[in-house]
């Protein structure tokens, strides 16, 4: 434990150093600031950073997470060669990448909210929500980039490259095959199948968290629909938020397995 | 100090160690040499404990490594590529192996002063040349004072000056009775520096003993031919 903190605290300290951490704040600090200026009220302010925040956060997680290992090889195994744990390193890496990220974005949004005054408006609840989710984004993202980058840890190209076909498919593409889901099998009971497949995007998920939050179906599109129906707002809420802790688990779990066993 | 009994090793399906034993004596220095790709790296990294053997065992100071991590207290260890997080400054990155360690850093201060990196300890790591990383490298490694130093080409990219006083260094510390471990491909510098020898070939120890042993018997006057010579022959 005492390790782990070690190399969490000069790792971010090292990252922080390093511009763009400070840039990716500075993205979403002007950004909400804009909104609050010119898109009126909070909830709608709110509702656009999530779909800014939805597509941004995965692809800068998952890319840093990836990026950062190959980078960072030699170093990783200069402190393998010291008498430490290999799964004390991990949570340290794991540690000292995700709390920069994280704290760059809530530091971000939350100054913004500060200065317009959304904290003491009915759209507390909300801006907490929000950036809840781009926090848990954030870590999820950075764990499956880790479990991408060890898997491919010989392989930078493939290992990359899958972090950018899994952000495309969960970001973009996902939606677009569920319509097409729907749309092919439209004459059978399709509520069961789209409530797996949005358990299976945690884009999506955070998407239904953060739409029943604010109880828009208009925009939750079909798969939060289905979801606000099957459960009602706070079962539907705490199942998605379920899958997500899966979401960010699993592949975590799976990338210190791989991690603890490999060769450096 | 350091066994090895029946080692292998494949990557894919390239085998690199084929079913090595062999013993690193206690208090000398073995120099491990061979052609690229013949292992060496493999080898030193297995006693490290980053590439683990496909079967065979291996034991530092009577024990045998099986996942355990706190035997690397005894080790010093400098890698063939010093490559450091580009932001960090000399001065930290010391500090922070420090903490890691939570050893007493014995001849930190000495090191510093010796490898002049006192006027380089507040740079970031980026802004430093191959062969100050490299001296930085050095001090990591040594200033712990551990049991065995374990030095992969550590004198590729020094100036002719920083190499001769890294050398007098080791031989400093060989006549402490450190077990040294040391790859390189300068064979005069292996020559000048290590009593033991392991000539490692396609995955193999091709020969594994005295120094002085091999030079009587290839009868060669430097070490270079004397190597040359056992390639021949294995053609």
């Amino acid at each position: 434990m005492r390790t782990t903190l070690r190399i969490l605290q000069y790792e971010w300290k090292d990252l922080l150093r390093g511009k763009w951490v400070a840039g990716y704040g500075i993205f979403f600090l002007v950004l909400t600031d804009l909104l609050l200026r010119f898109a009126g009220s909070g909830a709608n302010v709110l509702i656009s950073l999530t779909n800014v925040m939805l597509l941004f956060i995965p692809l800068a997680a998952l890319i840093y997470g990836v990026l950062y290992l190959y980078q960072s090889r030699e170093f990783v195994e200069l402190l393998l060669a010291q008498p430490i744990s290999r799964n004390s390193l991990y949570w340290g890496i794991y540690g000292g990448l995700s709390v920069p990220l994280t704290g760059a974005f809530l530091v971000g949004v939350a100054l913004p909210l500060t200065w317009h005054g959304v904290w003491t408006s009915e759209a507390l609840a909300s801006a907490l929500l929000v950036l809840g989710m781009g926090s848990l984004l954030t870590l999820l993202f950075i764990g499956l980039g880790f479990w991408l980058g060890f898997a491919f840890y010989e392989d930078r190209i493939k290992g990359f490259g899958f972090a950018l076909i899994a952000w495309l498919v969960m970001a973009v593409l996902y939606d677009a095959l569920v319509l097409l889901v729907i749309y092919v099998f439209g004459d059978y009971p399709l509520e069961k199948p789209v409530l797996a497949m949005s358990v299976l995007n945690p884009i999506d998920l955070a998407r239904i968290v953060i739409l029943l939050k604010f109880d828009i179906s208009a925009l939750m599109g079909y798969t939060g629909a289905v979801f606000s129906r099957f459960f009602g707002s706070a079962w539907g809420m705490v199942a998605a938020l379920f899958c997500m802790g899966l979401w960010w688990s699993i592949p975590l779990w799976r990338g210190q397995r791989i991690f603890t066993k490999r060769d450096f | 100090m350091i066994r090895i009994e029946n080692i292998s090793k494949s990557f894919d399906r390239l085998e690199v160690l084929k079913r090595i034993s062999l013993q690193i004596p206690r208090g000398q220095a073995t120099g491990i040499v061979g052609p690229n790709g013949s292992g060496k790296t493999t080898l030193i990294k297995m006693i490290l404990g980053l590439v683990k053997p496909d079967e065979g065992t291996i034991q530092v100071a009577d024990k045998e490594l099986n996942g355990h991590f706190e035997y690397r207290h005894l080790i010093g260890y400098m890698p063939q590529i010093a490559r450091y997080p580009e932001n960090m400054k000399v001065r930290e990155l010391i500090d922070f192996i420090k903490e890691v360690r939570n050893d007493e850093a014995v001849f930190e201060q000495e090191l510093i002063e010796e490898f002049e990196l006192t006027r380089e300890l507040n740079k970031p790591l980026r802004n430093l040349s191959g062969g100050y990383r490299q001296k930085v490298g050095a001090c990591i490694a040594m200033m712990f004072d551990p049991l065995i130093l374990i030095l992969d080409e550590p004198t590729a990219g020094l100036d002719p000056q920083s190499s001769q006083r890294f050398k007098r260094r080791l031989e400093h510390e060989k006549d402490k009775g450190k077990t040294i471990l040391l790859t390189s491909h300068i064979m005069s510098e292996i020559e000048e520096l290590t009593d033991h020898l392991v000539f490692l070939l396609e995955g193999k120890i091709r020969y594994d003993g005295s120094m002085n042993d091999l030079m009587q018997d290839t009868r060669e006057p430097h070490l270079e031919a004397a190597v040359a010579r056992m390639m021949e022959e294995n053609l």
